[in-house]
């Protein structure tokens, strides 16, 4: 992509393959309205792509749900979003880049913290937002596929996450 | 959303008085509710239209009684007569 070495995060405590994904409650945001769920919730009906990125703004965001979108992986799996943006940021996203995801609003970041993947953002003073992650959950929320950031940015294989989803 | 979710569903729009004066009556009355918050322009409430048949907020579906409403005032007088000494 670039001809010089891109600036790498450190080290993360994401929970790994095999570990069971904590549970979390958060406003999760439909096209229509949101309301509060739990992770849980959702992998009681089945498993569930989490997808934690930057907030909706910013490139990587539309990098990433776009490229899940192309390949239909929200068609196959539930998959969900994580990231600081309000209810609001996240209902234009979902609508403009026309994904077939719900997203949780986790503005505090807490979630990235009980992950460990919390992502201090370099001059922007009092915003801490996540690490770029995928992890595949199944119905009892264990992780059977994960990817974590290790760049900035860095962005998963896109053909692997579908491949995995394809694996369930 | 989940199986153990609340009979009442409230939507509601973030500061909206005439919303938060129900909630108020919920709470007195110690009734479990879920929010759904839904889109400040009144042209895009559709789901709310759906259920309600009006675009207006606050709107209540009460799986308890098979009751949906909307119109503050309305719902107030709804909850008071149908919980009568709840809480």
């Amino acid at each position: 992509m670039v001809d010089f070495e891109v600036v790498e995060l450190p080290d993360h405590d994401a929970p790994a393959v095999g570990d069971t994904a904590p549970d979390f409650t958060r406003p999760l945001v439909e096209d229509e309205y949101w309301e509060d769920a739990s992770l849980s919730d959702l992998t009681d009906d089945g498993p569930v792509l989490l997808v934690f990125h930057t907030m909706d703004g910013a490139f990587p965001a539309t990098y990433i749900w776009n490229n899940l979108r192309d390949r239909g992986v929200p068609d196959d799996v539930q998959a969900v979003g994580v990231s600081i943006s309000s209810p609001y940021e996240h209902k234009t996203f979902l609508a403009e880049r026309e994904v077939d995801a719900r997203f949780f609003s986790d503005p505090a970041a807490g979630i990235a913290t009980e992950y460990g993947i919390e992502n201090d953002l370099d001059d922007m003073a009092g915003i801490t937002e996540h690490r770029p992650a995928v992890f595949l959950l199944d119905e009892s929320r264990e992780i059977q596929y994960r990817w974590v950031a290790e760049a900035w940015p860095d962005f998963p294989d896109y053909d692997d996450v579908a491949a995995a989803v394809s694996d369930l | 959303m989940s199986d153990d979710q609340p009979a009442i569903t409230l939507y509601r729009l973030q500061a909206c008085p005439f919303c938060e004066r129900v909630v108020r009556v919920l709470e007195e009355k110690g009734l479990n509710y879920q929010s759904r918050f839904v889109e400040p322009m009144h042209s895009d409430r559709d789901v709310v239209k759906r259920i309600s048949g009006k675009r207006t907020v606050p709107a209540i579906v009460d799986e308890n009684t098979g009751v949906t409403m909307s119109e503050s005032a309305n719902i107030v007088e709804y909850l008071e007569n149908s919980y009568e000494g709840a809480a």
